[in-house]
């Protein structure tokens, strides 16, 4: 399947397509965005950063591409229904406090998993990047629901 | 020991995520309303054998010790407030699969139900004030959207009330952890505790009114419930009954564990308000029941005047262990007989279509077995021998009068025989006067499924009035673990302070 990398035409149907400026600022600031929260969920555990802003970040992006294209499009970009996305977010984070009960320790301990990797050296993997993940998708899961619903109402 | 006190908590959220993953399929809701209710159930009785045996049971979330991290903290109370919302709830799943319609399941009535009751689980477990707070708020974001859930005109009159007096009450909790949290440096109601002890200042009696004007909205104690009777009659009668049942209680519940372990009793004036708190909210609760005429907002107004009894027990906590276990004991009655009686009221509105009582009348001749099924509760809540709700109301007024507040149990009495007349005004306009000629239409359906559920809770009223006693044992192990709260801090902060 080849997709064209330009920016779309205006969609005749939804009026705040018609501008240039915005439609041009969002097919460049949607990758940014999430290429961003990837770097803030990335980046929480040791820093500030984590899952909850990472969404919001995501979430905003989603809303931008939304204003400068249409809900439709806001659908695609996600791929998937918000709704799941918030489901799948709260079972991740669900397994990621499950984690420690199976070694008999409280619920929510960090569990971490070291990885040898060739190019990157020692990668360690925990269960509170897994937990970070949960949050992400329950935030960006329910903030975009909201945010396509409300527009979906609106026109 | 771990998985024990987090399962309240952890089998609700995922039967609601999964549920929100099923909701294609009305077979996978279904089954995970049953599959999750009946573990919620099971769960909740390990814990009280638990902690009946250990004593109190603490998890330390994420391993984080104690001051720092968040703790969950089963003692009796909470144990006994988990298996009451388990039991509600594994109802009301019942109940919903026999009465809620396919266009409100899939507007997503089974994941929120799910994502209520782990809100209401966590507010009880947790030991530690700002995540009580959290709890609250995932508690009143679910019941917000059960309340409005079809979207009609009354739903959402009642649910504006709802919503802001809640905002306005979670606003004022919010303010009070602050202050709180200025006063001492600690979240840990157990290390709250210790830490209030040695601070002297004024601020403390003002953090604990606005606490008790924060937990007041939420329990709908005087002067604050009027959003209750008006929220309370307009969702689906199986979300009526869950809130009716649950929420309030909630409130009850922060109320009781706020003023037992963090707050000193014997304050004059903190004892003074609960005492005119109480007084107030059963009178006027059961004066505002007198004057309605629709089933449901009778019942409301009950709710409130029942809030009552249960303050006066924490109110003369003080002065007699008695009148505290009383009020335990009218709480675990309460539960079950005010979610029963709004099911009654769902089956009678499917039989006749209506919530009237004008528009009402006849059922004793045609369903005596329901006519049975409402009695069962109906004299409980009005205080009847031998059912629960004589005993809950013996053993709060014995205390009463163990601590000499005769104004407070003249009150008590009063409101009683009250109670029971708005119940005989039920019976009489509902089953027993001659049907109306103009009948609204009913909606079809089977029903066995609601029968069924209705006489499960009427059971349990008859078992614990005739059970009494170990009720009572549970209620007064429970009440005197509260009235010792170094047992509490040492369970949760591991040395003697």
């Amino acid at each position: 399947m080849t997709r064209e990398r330009r920016i779309p035409p205006p969609d005749r149907n939804a009026l705040r397509t018609q501008s240039l400026i915005l439609r041009t600022t969002g097919f460049f600031l949607l990758p940014l965005l999430l290429l961003f929260a990837l770097f803030l969920l990335l980046r929480g555990h040791n820093a500030p950063g984590g899952g909850f802003i990472a969404g919001l970040v995501a979430s905003a992006a989603i809303a931008v591409h939304l204003f400068a294209m249409s809900e439709a499009g806001a659908r695609r970009v996600l791929r998937v229904d918000p709704r799941d996305l918030f489901a799948w977010g709260l079972i991740l984070a669900l397994v990621a406090g499950v984690l420690g009960l199976f070694s008999g320790q409280p619920f929510l301990t960090a569990h971490w998993l070291t990885v040898s990797l060739p190019v990157f050296g020692e990668l360690k993997l925990g269960s509170p990047l897994l937990f970070d993940l949960g949050v992400f998708l329950v935030v960006v899961g329910t903030a975009s629901t909201i945010i396509i619903n409300l527009a979906e109402q609106d026109t | 020991m771990n998985l024990l006190v987090i399962l309240p908590i952890l089998i609700p959220l995922t039967a609601g995520a999964l549920s929100l993953l099923g909701r294609h399929s009305q077979r996978v809701q279904a089954a995970l309303a049953v599959i999750g209710s009946v573990a919620l159930v099971a769960s909740a009785v390990a814990l009280l054998l638990a902690t009946w045996e250990h004593g109190h049971i603490v998890t330390e979330l994420g391993r984080w010790p104690a001051p720092f991290g968040i703790v969950l903290v089963s003692d009796l109370l909470a144990a006994i407030m988990i298996l009451l919302s388990a039991v509600t709830g594994a109802a009301t799943a019942f109940y919903s699969l026999g009465s809620i319609s396919i266009a409100h399941r899939k507007g997503g009535y089974f994941p929120l139900m799910h994502l209520l009751l782990a809100g209401v689980n966590g507010a009880f477990l947790t030991g530690d004030i700002f995540n009580l707070y959290v709890w609250f708020e995932v508690m009143l974001v679910a019941s917000f959207s059960l309340l409005i859930l079809g979207g009609e005109r009354a739903q959402m009159e009642g649910a504006v009330k709802y919503v802001t007096l809640n905002l306005v009450s979670s606003a004022l909790f919010l303010s009070a952890i602050g202050l709180l949290y200025g006063l001492v440096g600690t979240l840990n109601m157990a290390d709250i505790a210790v830490k209030l002890g040695e601070v002297d200042s004024g601020m403390t009696t003002v953090i604990a009114m606005l606490f008790m004007v924060a937990f007041g909205i939420k329990a709908a104690a005087f002067p604050f419930f009027f959003w209750l009777p008006a929220s309370y009659h307009t969702p689906q009668v199986a979300v009526s009954a869950l809130f009716a049942g649950l929420l309030t209680k909630v409130g009850v519940y922060a109320l009781f564990r706020v003023f037992t372990l963090i707050f000193d009793m014997d304050d004059p004036l903190i004892h003074q308000v609960l005492l005119w708190g109480a007084g107030l909210t059963m009178i006027t609760g059961v004066l505002g029941a007198a004057a309605q005429f629709e089933f449901r907002r009778i019942l409301s107004f009950h709710i409130v005047s029942q809030i009552g009894y249960m303050m006066m027990g924490l109110a003369l906590a003080s002065v007699s262990v008695l009148a505290l276990a009383g009020g335990i004991f009218y709480i675990i009655h309460h539960i079950i007989v005010k979610a029963n009686l709004f099911f009654v009221s769902g089956l009678v509105y499917r039989l006749r279509g209506s919530y009237e009582l004008k528009q009402l009348g006849g059922l004793y001749r045609d369903k005596p077995w329901l006519a049975l099924l409402f009695l069962i509760p109906a004299l409980s809540l009005a205080g009847m021998p031998p059912l629960s709700g004589f005993f809950g109301k013996f053993i709060v007024i014995r205390g009463g009068v163990e601590a000499g507040a005769w104004a407070l149990v003249a009150a008590a009495l009063v409101v009683g025989l009250l109670t029971l007349y708005s119940m005989t005004k039920i019976w009489a306009e509902v089953f027993w006067k001659a049907a109306p000629e103009h009948t609204a239409s009913a909606p079809s359906g089977s029903n066995t499924l609601l029968y069924a559920t209705v006489t499960g809770l009427a059971l349990i009223t008859v078992a614990i009035g005739l059970g009494a006693q170990p009720v009572l044992v549970l209620a007064q192990a429970a009440a005197e673990q509260l009235l010792d709260p170094t047992r509490y801090i040492t369970a949760v902060l591991g040395e003697a302070p």
